[in-house]
């Protein structure tokens, strides 16, 4: 894995970022053909479809920035972790779009409406609470604000992911009637995921005792 | 003088919408999609084409059956590619992609339980000794969206009668085919299989309850619940049990499938009810399918008059 860290910031970087663009893009483009009075994949409940396909994408992209530090690990190609911000600050986009889409499309800016779902219903009062833990990892995401921090505690401050994270997982749980299998695939990816994070850390501390 | 009483569920003329604008829909809104912007608060969307209209369906003669309201109709496409059939998958588009491999013909419903004349029943005994006739109903999910669909069925009390239920028979049980080969959604247990319903017996007598074998005029489609289902239109969709294969006259009350898997979200009953919230989401409002904004829902889906006598005294944010 010879490729040098310039050419991935200048090429791989702009070409990541064109495609994590196009999950929303193609979102655009299926409410263009909607109006415009074309065939389209919004199904006949284009609003429920939107705000489920924001929160699909969000999670996927919150479980890819979170496969980066394993994958570079085993496959030895440890420059990966130069694309890990990126994919987490789409996921950020994405769960913020998702909420603009229920309050905007949904409830029709009915804040009202919005706030007592926040505070009442169980499954939007945890995935608001997992939105409210990524904010700060978002803001804190420039070069400046690490410098500023100093790594140590800018580190520290973004093992908030891991809760979020598992909240996000809560939250499509319970979003849907009974039990479904599709929210639990998402939950046992999660689970490997950090999984592999506590054998990494157990295995580094018995390495190091052995010194 | 002729005083005519407006029933609840009929709409006002001031509420229908005018047919040159109903025919000239999609046109109003290719033209709202020209302007991009308003195009976001546009009041109804175009139904995706996404299928041409099943119009393979054998044609059923019916007559009007009354209860018809004027409200637009849901088109046909989306009332037969927007389901909730999980025997097929728990996707809204799984039913039109996977109920073709669910065989209805020839089709038999076992009749059991506190009735004189048990048996299992070939359907062409059970429904065509009776008229067909043309219900047009509102049917709101659970989940908070709603539909207008013309269906054509027999009212289940006709149904009922012939069988001569006994003094025993204080609720009906249904039970959807659980075919394994045909359902793919069988195999992980979403709900405890088969699919069971259940309604009072007083409800299974209300004229408004329907058993329907056809919408818009032709045969059910499979995903609609071919080749009988129930319709309770002032009961949330679910209660509206697809595919019959079983009813069951009972002294007591069923353990119905979503009543089981969910107590504490899913009643017995399940009456529409604007006033009681799912616990996970507001119950007040719904989103006609087609339409963009939400409209308010109505008690007991607008059908008060007919069926609100069935729960006098009855503490509905207990009886849910």
């Amino acid at each position: 894995m010879a490729v040098s860290a310039r050419t991935l910031n200048k090429f791989g970087k702009p070409a990541l970022f064109a495609a994590l663009l196009l999950p929303a893009l193609w979102l655009a483009w299926n409410w263009w053909l909607a109006v415009s009075g074309g065939d389209h994949v919004l199904t006949v409940n284009p609003i429920e479809y939107t705000n489920r396909y924001l929160g699909d994408w969000a999670f996927r992209y919150l479980l890819a920035a979170l496969a980066i530090s394993p994958v570079a690990d085993l496959t030895g190609f440890k420059r990966l972790i130069l694309f890990r911000r990126m994919v987490g600050l789409f996921a950020f986009a994405y769960a913020c779009l998702h909420v603009a889409s229920y309050l905007g499309l949904d409830l029709f800016f009915d804040w009202r409406a919005f706030w007592e779902d926040v505070l009442k219903r169980n499954y939007i009062t945890v995935g608001m609470a997992a939105l409210v833990l990524l904010t700060p990892l978002a803001i804190t995401s420039t070069n400046k604000m690490v410098k500023r921090l100093g790594v140590a505690r800018w580190q520290r401050l973004q093992r908030l992911v891991y809760p979020a994270a598992i909240l996000v997982a809560v939250h499509y749980i319970m979003m849907v009637k009974s039990i479904q299998l599709e929210p639990l695939i998402y939950a046992g990816i999660l689970a490997v995921l950090l999984g592999f994070r506590l054998i990494r850390r157990a295995v580094g501390r018995v390495r190091l005792s052995e010194r | 003088m002729l005083i005519r009483n407006r029933k609840s569920w009929e709409l006002t003329e001031a509420e229908v919408t005018p047919e040159a604008l109903y025919r000239n829909r999609r046109d109003i809104v290719k033209a709202m999609g020209l302007a991009a912007g308003a195009a976001l608060l546009a009041p109804s969307l175009p139904a995706s084409a996404v299928e041409a209209p099943d119009n393979k369906r054998p044609k059923l003669d019916y007559i009007d059956g009354g209860y018809g309201t004027d409200e637009e109709l849901t088109p046909f496409e989306s009332v037969t590619t927007y389901n909730n059939f999980y025997e097929f998958g728990t996707d809204k588009g799984d039913p039109v992609r996977f109920a073709h491999r669910m065989e209805t013909k020839p089709w038999s419903v076992k009749v059991e339980g506190a009735v004189a004349k048990p048996g299992v029943y070939d359907f062409e005994d059970l429904i065509r000794p009776h008229q067909l006739l043309e219900r047009i109903y509102r049917l709101r999910c659970v989940e908070g969206w709603s539909m207008v669909i013309p269906w054509v069925g027999v009212p289940l009390k006709d149904i009922i009668a012939r069988l001569e239920p006994t003094s025993d028979a204080k609720y009906v049980q249904f039970e959807t085919l659980a075919d394994r080969k045909a359902m793919r959604g069988l195999s992980f247990p979403v709900l405890d299989w088969p699919y069971v319903e259940g309604l009072r017996m007083d409800e299974a007598m209300n004229p408004l309850t329907l058993i329907a074998v056809g919408l818009y005029g032709a045969e059910l489609p499979n995903q609609n619940g071919a080749p009988m289902r129930l319709v309770v239109p002032w009961k949330y969709g679910f209660k509206s049990i697809k595919s019959i294969v079983a009813m069951r006259f009972v002294k007591r009350e069923p353990v119905t499938s979503w009543n089981e898997a969910t107590p504490r979200e899913y009643g017995f009953y399940s009456n529409v009810n604007p006033n009681v919230s799912h616990p996970r989401w507001s119950q007040a409002r719904e989103r006609r399918i087609g339409e963009f904004r939400r409209r308010k829902t109505l008690m007991f889906n607008g059908y008060g008059e007919e069926v609100a006598h069935l729960y006098a005294g009855m503490d509905l944010k207990r009886y849910f």
